[in-house]
């Protein structure tokens, strides 16, 4: 083997701490080594080049690159390798600046290290072998999770596109929170005006079919193959032939239903159709209140049905798709503020949520857009918004900003001077975040044109006195405690991971944070990716956003799903674990051990029992390797010859008595 | 099954608050709950001590950990708020070695720790439980609306209270509830009354104070329930000046939540300690059973 050695000096982030010119000659002296240099970027253009020269000149077979992390810059080399002719796994790389130089500061001890690394990296790389991708079919249809504006966006760009969408929302109607929203910040534009055409494209649109009201059940399969199972979840109305005319929610007797889209403002009937602009706009029955299924007896809107729809006895069904990718956008939740005994955990009917405030504003919503105060239906003139409630306290294990309560706080303080002149309104905040296009601006705009009178500080109790709430909280600008008559208290309620979005990331396969968020891939470089190939985020699912990122989000995962469908094969990673089926003696460990399924039992020509990796669901992780009591199942490139090679390599005076 | 523990009583038993006393005992007898005073017990080392030295104020109450532990007992049990609080946060600073080795150079005997203080609410409505308590009750205070003040130290700071909730404290209320009375929630339950700037500062009491009466009165009730000495002086023995001061005419009686469970018990009068409220309760206590008639 012919290896040539590349030390990187990366700017002064390396060779600051380290002697890099040191560490290439004393390359030069390791086995197999035949060529060995220092270079400034190995990274940049002339980096590249100057490996590609070096393997032409040198007759090398195998190339060393020490310098970042691989997660920063294996595949630039592994494609520099490969433009020069050779398999991009006869690589390997040695961190010397995250493992080294950006951590030790002692030049000599830095400098011995790195030249243990390169020794490693260069022993492994005599130990490897060439490493083929193979190539298998994709199914371009895409399954999208959500039907919130980020699932939108990304259906319809996908649509667009080409792909056939498969969008599976989990109420009855698409729109997410977007749609419950009366007024969008900075731009005060209506929210369902915005969204409303979006949610019927997605309706008329030939690529996508939509399962509303429907739930992931389980997930198979890997990119480009997964098999979906979804739960279609019976609705009592055969939405075949429900016209969605509205005559059953005329003529429901049950009447006090809890209003999930309106958020508990007001109530619905037990049939209902959750907003005039839903898509489907079918109806469905809420059996929690429907008197058939509490009492047994009633069936009006079956007997008013003009089209016959109504069904009692209707259950749950199931169906599969088939697809080759998967979009997450399952958005969020809202915080719940009972979690606060001070601001009355909510026992108090003016004491409200913004949501629940913009049901109120919403000419759509249950007051025809009049803000009555729920109590006693009154016109508030006072009202009191409570920042960050369910934000940055730790004491309700809620330590992240939510990001968006500042600017809809403000909107909602703007749209209260609109709807009722002679009001005031109260914020109190800790900062005002609102580093967006055109947020600030927004903000100043309630302070100055609208009298919003912002107080920094946190509010320690709210208790009725009269029918006037009374907010009691600190001005910690004036050093005082300040007490403010309320007639309604809005509190900006935070955003919190959606209800079983953990157990949903199970399903995926993908990483969830400690709070329910879903893991990108990388914080910067790969936002919308997840570690699972196929798998994509978009919106607040994966962190709360606000609808101008959420979008973003959508189409950016709409782009990728697009760009990963360009192709009509796709490569699979070679790195994945083998079974030698000589050493295999059929125990099936790794079958118990694998947690993607990837292991299947099968038998020989001679019916003895084995194991067999399936490649395409394969990630690599290498948990079956370490359970196999033959060694029988090994990792490629990460065999126990190579890993043993660089063992011995650090330290050989230890593995001579083995 | 009768439950034996150790009983401190606290100075303001024995004085400004011997009402509270008297119903304590009684109630905890007529629920064969055995108080044992403990032998010889000092000043827990409230107010004065602790805010001139940690020291001083954690030796005091270590002293009296320390003779109960020698009477055999982990538990002691107290009605008083500030005694609580004192014992308590004693208790729990002395895990500290290098604190419990400066407290105990200030005693003749060496406290070892782990005695645990328990209020007596909280020894009422855990150890005798709820039921026990509506078992016995022979007259339900039914007709009585009252809400219920708990003070600013039961709950807090709530890692070395630990009982109940610190912001929405709901065992008095449960309590009241299950002698028969009507429990209207009371928002400015865990506030500040202002505690002892009735002497320093008295404009600190009155305002404090007056707007727990102010709050109280809007919500209709008959009476406060307190189950600490120094909230009780203050609305009770200071009505009349924060009356004064907030020109206001508020005459709310203010009850040991024990004196009203005394009353439930049909305990006597000296049990009960009436008499010894500055406001007049008499008006608030003909009410009871007179929700019955009404109905009838």
């Amino acid at each position: 083997m012919r290896i040539g050695v590349f030390i990187c000096h990366c700017g002064s982030n390396i060779a600051g701490t380290v002697d890099c010119a040191k560490v290439a000659d004393a390359a030069k002296a390791f086995p197999d080594v035949v060529h060995a240099e220092d270079t400034m970027y190995a990274c940049s253009e002339p980096g590249q080049q100057g490996i590609i020269d070096a393997i032409h000149e040198k007759n090398l077979t195998g190339v060393v690159v020490a310098s970042c992390t691989p997660r920063m810059h294996e595949p630039t080399f592994r494609r520099a390798v490969e433009r020069a002719g050779l398999n991009k796994y006869m690589f390997e790389m040695a961190n010397i600046r995250e493992h080294v130089s950006w951590i030790g500061k002692d030049k000599e001890l830095n400098t011995n290290k790195a030249i243990d690394l390169v020794m490693m990296a260069a022993e492994k790389l005599r130990h490897n072998a060439p490493l083929m991708a193979k190539k298998f079919d994709i199914n371009k249809r895409v399954l999208i999770i959500g039907g919130g504006v980020a699932g939108i966006q990304a259906a319809l760009d996908c649509a667009e596109g080409g792909l056939e969408v498969v969008l599976v929302e989990k109420t009855t109607s698409i729109g997410g929170k977007m749609a419950k929203l009366d007024k969008t910040f900075p731009t005060v534009d209506c929210s369902c005006c915005i969204l409303g055409p979006k949610m019927v494209d997605v309706a008329q649109h030939p690529n996508i079919t939509l399962y509303a009201h429907a739930e992931v059940e389980e997930v198979n399969g890997y990119i480009g193959n997964f098999e979906i199972r979804i739960k279609q979840k019976t609705t009592y109305v055969d939405w075949e032939k429900c016209t969605g005319c509205g005559l059953c929610m005329e003529k429901c007797p049950s009447k006090k239903s809890y209003d999930h889209f309106n958020n508990g403002v007001g109530t619905t009937t037990a049939i209902n159709i959750p907003f005039p602009q839903a898509i489907p706009k079918k109806a469905k029955i809420d059996a929690e209140y429907c008197r058939m299924f509490t009492k047994g007896k009633c069936g009006v809107c079956a007997k008013v049905c003009p089209t016959g729809a109504i069904s009692f006895e209707m259950t749950d069904t199931e169906v599969t798709e088939n697809v080759g990718a998967i979009v997450a956008a399952t958005g969020y939740d809202l915080f719940d503020h009972a979690k606060y005994p001070e601001y009355g955990a909510g026992k108090y009917p003016d004491v409200i949520t913004s949501i629940q405030y913009e049901r109120l504003m919403s000419a759509s919503g249950p007051t025809s857009g009049h803000i009555k105060r729920p109590s006693d239906g009154k016109e508030p003139k006072n009202v009191v918004f409570i920042q960050c409630v369910g934000s940055r306290d730790k004491s309700v294990n809620r330590p992240y900003c939510s990001g968006f309560c500042c600017m809809y706080t403000a909107k909602q303080a703007i749209l209260t001077k609109d709807h009722i002149p002679d009001s005031r309104s109260f914020v109190f905040y800790m900062d005002i975040r609102s580093p967006g296009k055109d947020y600030d601006e927004f903000v100043r705009r309630s302070i100055e044109q609208y009298d919003t009178q912002y107080i920094r500080g946190r509010v320690s109790l709210i208790y009725p006195q009269g029918d006037k709430m009374i907010v009691r909280g600190a001005d910690t600008l004036a050093g005082a405690q300040v007490e403010v008559e309320a007639d309604l208290v809005v509190l900006a309620v935070g955003a919190e991971s959606a209800a079983g979005a953990p157990q949903l990331a199970e399903k995926l396969r993908i990483s969830y944070d400690s709070y329910g968020f879903y893991m990108e891939s990388h914080p910067k470089l790969k936002p919308v990716e997840t570690n699972t190939a196929g798998v994509f985020l978009a919106g607040a699912c994966q962190g709360p956003k606000d609808i101008p990122s959420s979008v973003g989000q959508g189409s950016a995962a709409a782009a990728k799903v697009l760009s990963l469908f360009s192709k009509d094969q796709l490569e699979s990673d070679p790195q994945i674990a083998l079974v030698n089926a000589s050493r295999c003696i059929g125990c099936y460990k790794c079958v118990e051990t694998c947690p993607f399924g990837a292991v299947k039992e099968e038998q020989d020509r001679f019916n003895n029992p084995k194991a067999r990796v399936i490649e395409t669901i394969c990630q690599g992780c290498g948990v079956c390797t370490v359970t196999c009591p033959q060694s029988a199942i090994q990792l490629q490139h990460f065999t126990d010859n190579q890993i043993l090679a660089e063992v011995k390599a650090l330290c050989p005076s230890m593995m001579v008595k083995n | 099954m009768s439950i034996r523990i150790s009983y401190y009583p606290g100075c303001s038993g024995k004085g400004t608050s011997s009402e509270y006393e008297t119903s304590t005992t009684g109630v905890c007898q007529a629920l064969d709950v055995d108080l044992v005073e403990i032998p010889d017990w000092s000043c827990c080392g409230s107010t004065p001590a602790h805010t001139v030295n940690h020291v001083l104020s954690s030796a005091l109450s270590a002293r009296n950990l320390t003779l109960a532990e020698q009477e055999g007992f982990d538990t002691v049990t107290t009605p008083c708020p500030s005694c609580l609080s004192n014992l308590k946060i004693a208790e729990h600073k002395m895990r500290k070695e290098s604190f419990r080795e400066a407290v105990n150079e200030l005693l003749d005997q060496p406290y070892g720790g782990g005695v645990d203080t328990k209020s007596v609410l909280q020894v009422l409505v855990e150890n005798v439980g709820l039921d026990k308590v509506r078992e016995r009750v022979k007259t339900p205070l039914e007709g009585l609306k009252v809400a219920c003040y708990y003070g600013c130290i039961m709950n807090r700071p709530p890692e070395v209270m630990d009982f109940d909730d610190h912001e929405h404290p709901m065992a008095m209320d449960n309590l009241m509830e299950a002698i028969g009375a009507e429990v209207i929630p009371f928002p400015l339950k865990v506030e500040c009354c202002g505690a002892s700037f009735g002497i320093p500062q008295q404009n600190i009491v009155t305002t404090l104070s007056g707007k727990l009466l102010e709050v109280a009165k809007g919500l209709g009730v008959d009476a406060l329930v307190t189950a600490c000495p120094l909230c009780q002086m203050n609305l009770d023995l200071r009505q009349g000046q924060i009356n004064a001061a907030q020109g206001t005419q508020h005459s709310l009686p203010i009850f040991y939540f024990t004196q009203l469970m005394a009353k439930a018990f049909d305990l006597s009068d000296a049990v009960q300690g009436m008499k010894r409220l500055i406001v007049n309760p008499q008006k608030a206590l003909a009410k009871i059973g007179q929700a019955d008639k009404e109905i009838a």
